[in-house]
């Protein structure tokens, strides 16, 4: 008697139990698909057009000692072309003999043809409360003339396909305090971490839909955030030294990420929770 | 000087629909910055959209506006290649105003 009861209990609390992990299965499904149509509502009136604005603005005006504007800046389309530039960075540029992604490409075209220092170029890569960042701005308006631009990124070039190597090799390289890789959370369908779903980078489908999307408005900062925000960000949380802003691996993992999303329509400035 | 507002009015049947995006901190007086210092209260405190002259919208904001505000709304009448006009003021006296073609 005693026994049974006990089987009974046992029963009853392994049925309560199925009872949550599907409400908890439910509850993912339903938060994602909520997720889903808050950014959907939240696109209309996506304030990471003021960043574009501003960014046309600065690509437009007179800068810098030598008072030049960038439309003499080759972002590979030729001086000054921006339209659809950015569905083929990172590539190499003959002139700096080396593979560039948009952010090392503006900073050389603030050295070289406004006449910034390098330090000065390079000083504020992302905005935070009460500093703007015209880097981020410049990034924002030369990504959103890419908007429905096929990504193609080229691979032709000895030094491309090098950097090409070095993002993978850097994608998969397991270090620091957690002995984390990017690949650790990135290289497995259906992960998350809490509610956000973690893209499969290894995939053409992940790799695409998750590049095509950056850089986006992160509702929860208030600011406009770049891919290469986004690439510090997972740094900083696998406990990696921080990648610095402009050098040859930042490039480089750009490029293999970029790569990874060829084919897909570009798809930025968005917005994100 | 703050950043120019994006303002788009496009006719709709007998009304006109505005959307606009604001550049603002909305700063709600609460949060502590990283001294532990209360960062002040920073806000839109009222909107005013205008047509022809005339008031069509007018709005009293607070603290609990998002930053970079997103504002819609509709108003009776508005022709095309018309202008509407759109003018906010912050808790600092602070004043901005834009106008745009209604398309």
């Amino acid at each position: 008697m005693q026994a049974m009861k006990f089987r009974r209990t046992g029963r009853a609390a392994l049925a309560a139990c199925a009872a949550v992990t599907m409400t908890a299965a439910l509850a993912q499904s339903s938060a994602v698909d909520e997720i889903a149509k808050y950014r959907a509502a939240l696109q209309d009136g996506n304030p990471a057009e003021l960043w574009e604005a501003r960014g046309e603005d600065l690509w437009n005006a007179p800068r810098g000692p030598k008072n030049v504007s960038f439309a003499t800046c080759d972002l590979g389309q030729g001086p000054g072309v921006v339209k659809g530039a950015y569905a083929q960075l990172p590539r190499y540029f003959a002139d700096a003999d080396r593979v560039m992604d948009l952010e090392t490409r503006l900073v050389y075209c603030m050295v070289t043809q406004q006449g910034y220092g390098q330090p000065e170029a390079m000083k504020s890569p992302f905005g935070g409360p009460g500093t703007k960042s015209d880097i981020e701005a410049l990034v924002a308006y030369v990504t959103s003339q890419s908007r429905g631009v096929k990504m193609n990124v080229p691979l032709a070039h000895p030094k491309e396909k090098e950097a090409f190597a070095l993002g993978e090799k850097m994608f998969v390289y397991r270090g620091g305090t957690h002995d984390f890789s990017c690949a650790t959370c990135h290289a497995e369908d259906d992960k998350r971490i809490r509610l956000q779903d973690l893209p499969n980078l290894m995939t053409v489908a992940g790799a695409q839909k998750a590049y095509t999307t950056w850089p986006a408005y992160r509702v929860s900062q208030g600011e406009l955030r770049t891919f290469q925000w986004r690439l510090n960000d997972c740094f900083r949380q696998q406990r990696f030294p921080e990648l610095i802003f402009t050098s040859d691996a930042s490039i480089a993992l750009t490029m293999y990420l970029a790569r990874n999303a060829n084919g897909a329509a570009f798809d930025a400035p968005a917005i994100k929770r | 000087m703050a950043d120019p507002m994006r303002i788009r009015a496009t006719v709709a049947g007998d009304s006109t629909e505005v959307k606009v995006l604001m550049s603002h901190e909305m700063e709600t007086g609460q949060r502590k910055d990283a001294q532990g210092k209360t960062v002040p209260a920073w806000f839109i405190q009222s909107v005013t959209a205008t047509y022809n002259g005339k008031t069509v919208m007018s709005a009293q904001w607070g603290p609990a506006v998002a930053k970079n505000p997103f504002l819609a709304f509709k108003f009776k009448g508005g022709a095309k290649g018309e202008k509407v006009q759109i003018t906010w003021t912050d808790n600092r006296g602070d004043k901005r105003t834009d106008e745009a073609v209604i398309s």
